[in-house]
């Protein structure tokens, strides 16, 4: 019973913790990217990269089979250069829980950098800092808390995964089967006992992540 | 030291519109922003500092330009070795008042540096070398943002409205500190007041901007 919970409970951890990361250096960069200043261009580019979020995950997972099918464009020149084939894989899973969990880190990090105070950023200027460590030594270290708010709610997201998920890395037992698939598994198979287990499990993990987020952030109140 | 500003900046926000217009030179080792609030003296101390991109016009700092809109010339701020003591004084307050002033320093064997020890030691700060921002006292911040604005060495320092927030007692004790600071480092500046006090007590040239222009030297 324990080991019929554990092997999808890993897995998932093991998919959330790296689609987190994975969505935390993209969701940064890109809220970096879009800048301090407001334009319609920038506008409409936070709304595009938004779209995960408010898409059906299996929309966002029949685009991503579309894109990393073996026949589709960027399927096909992964498999024709480094034998990579992402669906049906578990980094398959890890890509399609980065792309829907990527909008929440963004629209935190975005949100952080704009309450930045930007005299801060120009004293730093006129201290002989360029723009790259202005970002790394001002901005950054003072909008971590909601960086941080925005990963947690990502990880959160992650761990949660289902349609695009499915869609994309399938529903294999033991390879690409998170606890939220194997769930379902159970629930259809009419495996009651599996099912209550699994759900516990599930429970048990978002009170932690709560708990930790409660932790980290409040610790982060008072050194800030 | 001689400061040459020539420029101009339309600024719209909504439906008002500002025009800068601002023409002056100076040599003299205190050079006063002085006019009502409005008038454009922040704007052109950002200009000069290179915070403020002007629509066109000139800024020379010894015969160098740091800016010309007919030359393509744009020095950045970080390369313009100008200090700027801000309003509010923009200390970082992630940071404590050592690491504050020892901010433009090379990260690399600054704990080294006697720059630091030094400029602590000159502004009465060395007992709240470890303090964060948030828990000094409005003169004690104020001497932060001079001393670290001075660590990174500028050849010109500009300084907006450097008394405004402070009282009385203190606003005389920091024109003298200016002064002196003034007489022994060499160092040029430019200030921002809307204090005839202040006029009085620097000396110096006088700049009157009204409605972002300039009324009168």
């Amino acid at each position: 019973m324990a080991g019929d919970a554990l092997t999808p409970l890993v897995l998932t951890l093991k998919v959330a913790v790296l689609a987190t990361l994975l969505a935390a250096f993209a969701g940064v960069a890109c809220a970096r990217a879009l800048g301090r200043r407001r334009s319609f261009a920038r506008d409409v580019g936070e709304s595009l990269l938004t779209l995960p979020l408010v898409l059906p995950p299996t929309v966002l997972g029949y685009y991503l089979l579309v894109l990393l099918g073996r026949r589709g464009p960027i399927g096909a020149w992964l498999d024709a250069h480094f034998g990579v084939r992402l669906i049906f894989t578990w980094q398959g899973a890890v890509l399609a829980a980065a792309i829907a969990a990527f909008p929440l880190i963004l629209r935190a990090s975005r949100a952080a950098f704009l309450a930045v105070d930007a005299e801060l950023e120009n004293a730093a200027r006129t201290l002989g800092l360029g723009e790259g460590a202005v970002f790394l030594r001002v901005t950054l270290p003072l909008a971590w808390r909601g960086v941080l708010a925005g990963a947690l709610l990502a990880f959160a997201r992650a761990l949660g995964e289902f349609g695009a998920t499915l869609m994309v890395a399938g529903n294999l037992p033991g390879r690409t089967q998170t606890l939220s698939l194997a769930i379902y598994d159970a629930v259809m198979a009419g495996d009651d006992a599996r099912a209550e287990t699994l759900v516990l499990v599930s429970l048990g993990v978002a009170i932690v992540v709560l708990v930790l987020a409660a932790r980290l952030l409040q610790g982060n109140a008072r050194a800030a | 030291m001689r400061l040459e500003v020539d420029l101009a900046k339309r600024l719209a926000a909504g439906a008002r519109e500002f025009r800068l217009d601002v023409r002056f030179a100076s040599e003299a080792d205190v050079t006063i922003l002085f006019g009502p609030s409005g008038a454009g003296k922040t704007l052109t101390l950002h200009a000069i500092a290179g915070l403020l991109r002007p629509d066109r016009g000139e800024i020379l700092l010894d015969g160098g330009a740091l800016f010309s809109s007919a030359q393509r010339v744009d020095v950045p701020a970080r390369r313009r070795g100008i200090g700027f003591v801000f309003q509010d004084y923009a200390l970082f307050p992630h940071l404590t008042v050592w690491d504050n002033v020892a901010f433009s320093l090379p990260r690399k064997g600054r704990r080294a540096d006697p720059t630091v020890t030094a400029l602590l030691d000159e502004f009465e700060l060395a007992e709240c070398a470890g303090a964060y921002p948030h828990e000094l006292s409005g003169g004690q911040r104020q001497r932060v943002a001079l001393a670290r604005a001075l660590a990174a060495k500028p050849r010109l320092l500009l300084l907006d409205e450097p008394f405004a927030a402070l009282d009385a007692p203190l606003r005389a004790r920091m024109r003298a500190e200016l002064l002196r600071l003034r007489a022994r480092s060499g160092i040029p500046m430019v200030l921002i007041t809307h204090d005839p006090e202040d006029v009085s007590a620097l000396g110096g040239a006088v700049i009157r901007l009204v409605d972002g222009r300039v009324a009168g030297a």
